[in-house]
């Protein structure tokens, strides 16, 4: 009440308060004295960033942001304001059409986004008003408004569901648009509001917005005339999502609870951080030298222009006066302007296009994962998908390999192998006739072994028939009671057509393993649970709770009532939280089993029971009760009431189920490890079965030595847990890292099979205690020596990881020395964390529901096709990226040195060398469209080639290409291609007397000379560079240059009268005509070529075996191979010396 | 980033729109299986090695050297004669007119140098200007013209462009040709007189045509208007300041004179380095039976108008034959034979090491 009131006194401002009051259908109630209406967001769903107002000014602001645009910005200002010798349209051109282009993008996918928007807010909605239906867009919607909603709909706003159209007051729905689940959940009514609406009074209290999809806390207050209010419970199975689909059920009406961009759904929708490449880093890098080259260019001219003005007569000789303007501006801001002239003159050498070149070449490069056949999975009818191009190439360098177990390394495809009960084993032999076989009254039982009395083994399979949340599937339950009410004969049916639904794999192998041992579930209806026995005879129990499965607890129990009024209370859950909690003796029988079935590799699970007397269970339930009506804490509550609940239970036995592994898992592990990835799985099982699974990936192999950290070997010796951590923390530290052989860098591990292999094995308590170790111990140094022994292991096993402490562990690696690519690779929604937490991170489209696909960068449909995705894809990506990057920096060198040099001949003026045509067109068209097919195209190595052969992988390991030896070999290939274009050019022009008639030829012809000599060979690199020549390239290539030739004929055969200046007139055509212009444009060409094709021969080849292996596609390169015998015993012999130039 | 967005949208909007169906029509999402998409178009992958290579080394070189060899020789036959009549030296001739130069002097100071050919000028001699120290390419300069007066338009001529500052207009009147470059056209006179054994001078006829390019001429400039009567045209305009005469008294031929003068033409074409030359009279051919320039004594005789010393400049005249690669330059041939001769070195450098570790090699590989 009193938070009532204050609430009133804060007027609408809800945002204090932990919790919001809707009362239902505006209706006030009762006890409240004056009902003023709180302000809710309305039910508008605002996805679009722009509007038509604001699109400009806050575009261009967002664009102008990011620095390189800003930069090209400020140069173009530059060019306007101040005399420059190149015009602003030179490189306010492609500035604008960077901009226009990113602003028309984004402008459509706004407008795209205006157009879902209205689509959802527009959408006709019923709304009850005064006991009226009212049709109401859907955005009108106010909190509080009593919403109908017929089957096949999506909910327009977060609901609290009132009343359905089903008797029982449930209905179904799926959420398959907002975590990807396509199974059909069930939700309830509040209870005791299943009457006219109209007379319905009610308050809900519920708290403010979350986004967590599957946590909703709540009450409701139901006002009867002359009676005390009755208060409810609201919980996650009443609310019905904005963005689910109502199914199965004709109507439904509901409270709107949540609108507009307070719903979950819109809320779920913010905000997921920006990751950004290592190549992307690099590229700042490269960005910074070139902008020190580029300013301490300009400071050089300036300086010397000053010096050689400063001789008589040379600043200004009587031929070339300046105008009075410039002889009365200010000396320093004559400096400063010409400091800036120099900029803009050189400013080309940072291109504009490069990093449109670069988003090109990721948003076009992504599609060939989606396009991948190879990554179709014919099971999901869906492909690979690509949520974020920006990562590429990083696919190309990830150094540690995150994955989860469940549904990743294994299939999450659960079967029920055995069981225990008793103490005595029930292997089920998995044959058809068997199945056959199986007849109501000897059971499946293996009659080879001994049996548990029959007492215990039907108490089991009855516990194993209700303990659980599994539904049958609505369409065949239908069918099923048909076959109760009538014939017998049919009941035998194939198990695979009764459908299951649950949250959990485990649960439904675990009903379909009691259904072969003749007990049948048949379904929940209106809270009784229905089975049947051996005997055919339907067995009925009362539901009364459900104590939900939860990962920090690992078990979950039911509390049913039998026909005969008996209270039980089932219970199952992992080994370790079962044990506690049931009677010792029982244990050691089970034991043994569990751990057997664990080593091989199966899922354990124990089932334990406990009768409950009246009087316990009066107190259970009002405890469980009081729990779940809690506002605050209802977690915690709820908990300390199920420990409460669960304890002194029976042990019954214990269950086997197999999680088979995934496709090919081994394989792509042993492939992941040959590439020189470590892996290291992260899962929350337990230990055993993890361990077993990592035998059966081949992460773990025979001779690997398993250091263990786990809370068993802590407690082995006599020491306390943290002495024992530290001595072991040392011991293995001694053994991995200062024993080992000092191992260089890239060196094969796979194939030196001397060196002693480790595995480490920690599990999520001692993690914590590595993580926050007691008080007195230095932290780092716990983690440091973790770190360096992980480091030096060949596979980590982290087991009984929470979702969280998996990020910790990624989070830990990703900021170690060196700061290695991390890739997690998951399929649930534990393993989001991680996966956000990694460089890289990938989804499977596994059965956990989507949530690992909507947060990862890439999502996949199987484990397997990570070796494709980061083996070939990736490798070719980062190769084609680096190349590109490398490539376009020296391009921009080769072209702007030649410019920088000649200012040294034309008294620093500023003179350009080049035609501003040129200057704009270079990089926009003469050599853009090669480089991109090639980023695009390349294959240096083909992709059976990157498959086959892991270890390719390694050569591009640590940024192989973007280090900065190789930027300093294309920065000195650059600048030596420049200074012959100039000087041999130069050298031509000693005597300008070119033509056979005695004609000269002027600057612009020096200039066109130099630029065709660039442009020749800056595509001819380009073209020696190619490994893979489709027939695109050859379009490119040569089409380029063919275009370069064209647009010089035209851009000098017209008089055109825009320009002021007609400088190229003709200029082409008659260089064109002189033979000595094109001796020395085809000498400066090759020669300028010679240093890299004697590299490319010299250098080391890549794997002659993958040569040799190469299919049949490429005729003329298998031709070239075999006849170039050669090539082998050169490589041997330079390979030291090109491996340190390249 | 991009990709993002589209998937965000499809999750916001589509669904609700289509999630009626409810998953009636499932749509097979498998990707296309052409060679483009799944990366297996068709390629050609050359490998560049010592055996591809080597011979083209070979090749390379057997071509270039030959090629050097003969560039060489043309450039190397070309007679090339050159004088520097700056006249800053005392003993020079021409050291009056450079020291006692003004802008206002109405008398053109005249000097004569003398100079004899050590071996005759064969076929057509083409005589060079030569102006060093002199900032053609400065961007001032370079910018300082209008080429749509120069292309004969009308309204250009009456209001030429801001380039032009500080050579737009004079006394109000807007100057034509205006500009920088236009206004420091070359103006010496230079006549060269070939005096026999005998001691008889006669002046050598050379011609002034085909000095400019041919679309410069007859494309780039225009005269103005269509009148042929040029003073007519120019009437409402100024000469540039440093011109002794206005435009359309540069030559008495219609045909080269106002714009489309050749001298003027060639000067605006802006030379590319501060040492420069340009063409400035080609002397013809007479016949087959003398040479075009015969060995002896010859005087120039210079109108000294163009003053170089206040840059340090310097001027020269230059006589020189032309082959088919233009003038006389050593340096392609020269480039050429090096070139050559690496290519051939690289060749055997490779072609030894391919003979000497090759066998070992390859015996080591298969070892492996």
């Amino acid at each position: 009440m009193l938070r009532r009131r204050l609430n009133r006194l804060c007027g609408g401002d809800e945002k204090r308060v932990d919790s919001r009051t809707i009362y239902v259908g505006h209706r006030p109630c009762p006890d409240t004295e004056a009902f003023i209406p709180s302000k809710f967001c309305d039910n508008r769903i605002v996805s679009s960033k722009y509007t038509v107002w604001n699109f400009l000014p806050k575009n261009l602001f967002e664009q102008f942001r990011r620095i390189a645009n800003f930069y090209f910005l400020i140069i173009f200002l530059v060019q306007v304001i101040v005399d420059t010798p190149t015009s602003p349209v030179t490189s306010g051109l492609p500035l604008f059409f960077v901009i226009t282009v990113t602003a028309i993008k984004q402008g459509y996918e706004d407008w795209l986004r205006h157009k879902a928007d209205n689509e959802v807010n527009k959408y006709p909605v019923t709304v009850l008003e005064d006991g009226r239906s009212v049709k109401k867009e859907s955005e009108k919607i106010k909190v509080g408004d009593v919403v109908e909603v017929v089957e096949d709909e999506t909910f327009p706003c977060d609901l609290i569901l009132l009343q359905s159209s089903r008797e029982d007051g449930t209905c179904f729905v799926t959420t398959a648009s907002l975590d990807g689940e396509s199974n059909h959940k069930t939700h309830y009514t509040v209870p005791d509001t299943e009457k006219d609406l109209q007379a319905l009074t009610a308050a809900i209290e519920c708290e403010q917005p979350q986004p967590d999809l599957y946590k909703f806390v709540g009450r409701m207050h139901i006002y009867k005339p002359e009676q005390e209010p009755a208060v409810r419970s609201l919980g996650p199975e009443n609310l019905l999502l904005k963005g689910a689909t109502l199914k199965n059920t004709k109507k439904i009406y509901g409270v709107a609870v949540y609108s507009g961009m307070e719903t979950k759904m819109a809320l779920n929708y913010q905000g997921k951080s920006q990751k950004r490449s290592a190549v992307e880093k690099s590229i700042n890098g490269f960005l910074l030298v070139y902008l020190c080259i580029l300013i301490s260019k300009a400071i050089v001219c300036t300086t010397l222009k000053y010096v050689w003005q400063s001789k008589e007569g040379q600043d200004e000789p009587w031929y070339n006066q300046k105008t009075q303007k410039e002889k009365d501006t200010n000396m320093y801001l004559k400096m400063f302007t010409d400091f800036l002239s120099f900029m803009v003159l050189f400013n080309f050498i940072i291109p504009v296009s490069m990093y449109v070149t670069v988003e090109m070449q990721k948003f076009l490069g992504s599609f060939f994962i989606t396009w991948d056949k190879d990554f179709f999975d014919p099971e999901i009818q869906e492909g690979a998908l690509v949520n974020t191009s920006d990562l590429n190439e990083e696919l190309g360098q990830v150094e540690y390999v995150f994955t989860d177990k469940t549904g990743t390394l294994t299939q999450n495809n659960m079967e029920f192998i055995e069981c225990c009960i008793d103490g005595f084993q029930y292997k089920h032999r998995d044959t058809r006739s068997e199945l056959d076989g199986f007849t109501v009254t000897d059971g499946p039982v293996n009659k080879l072994q001994q049996k548990a009395g029959r007492e215990k083994e039907e108490l089991f399979l009855r516990a194993l028939c209700l303990c659980h949340t599994v539904q049958v599937k609505e369409a065949g339950s239908e069918v099923l009671t048909d076959q109760v009410d009538g014939i017998d004969g049919m009941i035998h049916q194939p198990e695979e057509e009764r459908g299951f639904i649950a949250s959990s794999p485990d649960e439904i192998a675990l009903v379909k393993g009691a259904m072969r041992y003749g007990f049948t579930y048949l379904g929940l209806e209106s809270k009784s649970m229905k089975i049947r026995n051996r005997q055919n005879d339907i067995e009925e129990y009362k539901l009364l709770h459900v104590l939900n499965f939860d990962p920090v607890r690992r078990r979950m129990s039911v509390i049913v009532q039998t026909s005969l009024g008996e209270t039980l209370l089932f219970c199952k859950g992992a080994d370790s939280s079962i044990f506690p909690r049931v009677r010792p003796e029982e244990v050691d029988r089970i034991r043994m089993h569990v751990e057997r079935n664990a080593t091989e590799g199966y899922r354990t699970l124990c089932v334990a029971y406990k009768q409950l007397s009246a009087e316990e269970y009066a107190v259970a339930d009002t405890g469980l009760r009081e729990a779940r009506l809690a506002l605050q804490d209802r977690e915690e509550k709820l908990m300390a009431m199920y420990n409460q609940v669960e304890t002194g239970m029976s042990l019954i036995g214990a269950t086997a189920v197999e999680d088979r592994l995934q496709e090919e898992a081994a394989e792509t592990m042993e492939a992941l490890q040959g590439a020189g990835m470590k892996v290291w799985v992260l899962t929350g099982d337990k230990m055993e079965t993890a361990k077993s699974t990592c035998y059966a990936c081949r992460l773990f192999q025979r001779g690997t030595e398993l250091l263990e950290l786990t809370v068993r070997t802590l407690e082995d010796g006599s020491s306390k847990r943290e002495e024992k951590l530290l001595e072991l923390l040392g011991d293995y530290h001694k053994k991995a890292v200062q024993d080992a052989p000092p191992v260089k860098a890239g060196v094969t591990r796979s194939w030196s099979t001397a060196n002693q292999d480790y595995g480490f094995i920690i599990d999520g308590a001692t993690l914590t205690l590595v993580m926050n170790p007691p008080r007195d111990a230095d932290a780092s140094l716990y983690r440091s020596l973790f770190l360096q022994i992980c480091q030096n292991c060949t596979a980590v096993l982290c087991c009984r990881m929470a979702p969280l402490q998996k990020a910790q562990i990624v989070k830990m690696v990703k900021n170690s020395k060196g700061s290695p690519i991390t890739l997690s690779i998951g399929d649930g929604a534990n393993d989001v964390s991680m996966i956000l937490e990694a460089h890289v991170g990938i989804g499977i489209k596994g059965k956990e529901g989507r949530q690992a696909v909507r947060n990862s960068d890439y999502a996949i449909p199987k484990l397997k096709h990570l070796k494709k995705l980061l083996l070939a894809h990736g490798h070719l990506y980062y190769v084609r990226i680096a190349h590109l990057v490398q490539y376009f920096f020296y391009k921009n060198l080769c072209f702007i040195l030649p410019q920088f040099l000649y200012q040294f001949f034309c008294g620093y003026s500023q003179q350009p060398l080049y035609d501003a045509a040129y200057l704009t067109m270079y990089n926009i068209c003469f050599t853009s469209m090669p480089i991109l097919a090639y980023s695009l195209l390349e294959q240096h190595i083909s992709i059976e080639i990157l498959l086959d052969n892991a270890a390719l992988y390694r050569e591009i390991a640590n940024n192989a290409t973007l280090r900065w030896r190789p930027f300093l070999y294309w920065t000195v290939l650059g600048i030596f291609q420049g200074l012959l274009f100039f000087f041999g050019v130069r050298c031509l022009f000693s005597n300008p007397a070119l033509q056979d008639n005695g004609q000269v030829f002027g600057n612009w012809s020096y200039g066109t000379i130099v630029f065709t000599v660039l442009v020749f060979t800056v595509t001819l690199k380009l073209a020696l560079d190619t490994r893979h020549w489709t027939w695109i390239n050859h379009f490119v290539i040569w089409g380029s240059l063919a275009f370069y030739v064209f647009f010089s004929f035209f851009w000098g055969g017209i008089i055109w009268p825009f320009l002021k200046q007609q400088r190229l007139y003709f200029v082409f055509a008659n260089m064109l005509s002189s033979v000595s212009a094109w001796l020395v444009i085809i000498i400066l060409i090759l020669l300028s070529l010679l240093p890299e094709i004697l590299l490319v021969v010299l250098r080391k080849p890549r794997g002659l075996h993958s040569r040799q292996k190469k299919p049949g596609q490429s005729n003329v390169g298998d031709n070239q191979s075999s006849q170039s015998s050669a090539r082998p015993l050169l490589m041997r012999t330079f390979s030291d010396e090109s491996n340190s130039v390249i | 980033m991009m990709a993002s967005s589209y998937s965000a949208k499809e999750e916001d909007g589509h669904h609700s729109g289509s999630a009626g169906l409810g998953g009636t029509a499932i749509r097979t999402r498998k990707p296309d299986n052409t060679a483009f998409k799944q990366q297996r178009l068709p390629a050609w992958q050359p490998i560049l090695t010592a055996g591809t290579v080597l011979p083209a080394f070979f090749v390379i070189g057997l071509i270039f050297i030959p090629i050097g060899i003969g560039l060489y020789v043309t450039s190397d036959n070309i007679k090339e004669f050159e004088i520097d009549y700056t006249g800053t030296d005392m003993s020079s001739p021409c050291f009056n007119c450079s020291q006692s130069f003004s802008w206002n002097s109405t008398t053109p100071c005249k000097c004569v140098l003398f100079f004899s050919l050590e071996q005759p000028f064969e076929s057509n001699v083409f005589m060079y200007y030569g102006l060093s120290n002199f900032y053609q390419n400065h961007r001032r300069y370079v910018k300082s013209r209008d080429d749509s007066q120069l292309n004969g338009d009308e309204r250009s001529l009456k209001e030429p462009s801001k380039e032009c500052e500080p050579y737009r207009t004079n006394e109000n009147k807007p100057i034509a040709p205006c500009g920088a470059i236009a206004n420091s056209m070359f103006n010496d006179t230079l006549d060269l007189f070939y005096i026999d054994p005998n001691g008889t001078k006669t002046q050598i006829p050379v011609n002034k045509k085909g000095i400019a390019w041919w679309t410069d001429k007859h494309v780039k400039f225009r005269n103005p208007g269509s009148n042929p009567n040029l003073t007519a045209v120019f009437i409402d305009t100024a000469k540039p300041v440093n011109w002794r005469k206005p435009v359309y008294e540069l030559d008495t031929d219609l045909d080269n004179n106002g714009f489309i003068n050749e001298d003027f033409i060639v000067w605006m074409r802006t030379a590319a380095l501060p040492t420069f030359r340009k063409l400035y009279r080609i002397i013809q051919k007479k016949n087959n039976m003398t040479p075009t320039l015969p060995k002896g004594n010859y005087s120039l005789e210079v109108t000294y108008n163009y003053p170089v010393r206040s840059f340090e400049g310097r001027k020269r005249m230059i006589l020189s034959t032309i082959s088919w690669m233009g003038g006389k330059n050593p340096f392609l041939g020269i480039a050429y034979i090096t070139v050559g001769s690496i290519c051939f070195f690289l060749g055997v450098v490779l072609l030894f090491i391919h003979h000497k570790y090759g066998n070992r090699n390859n015996s080591s590989d298969i070892a492996n």
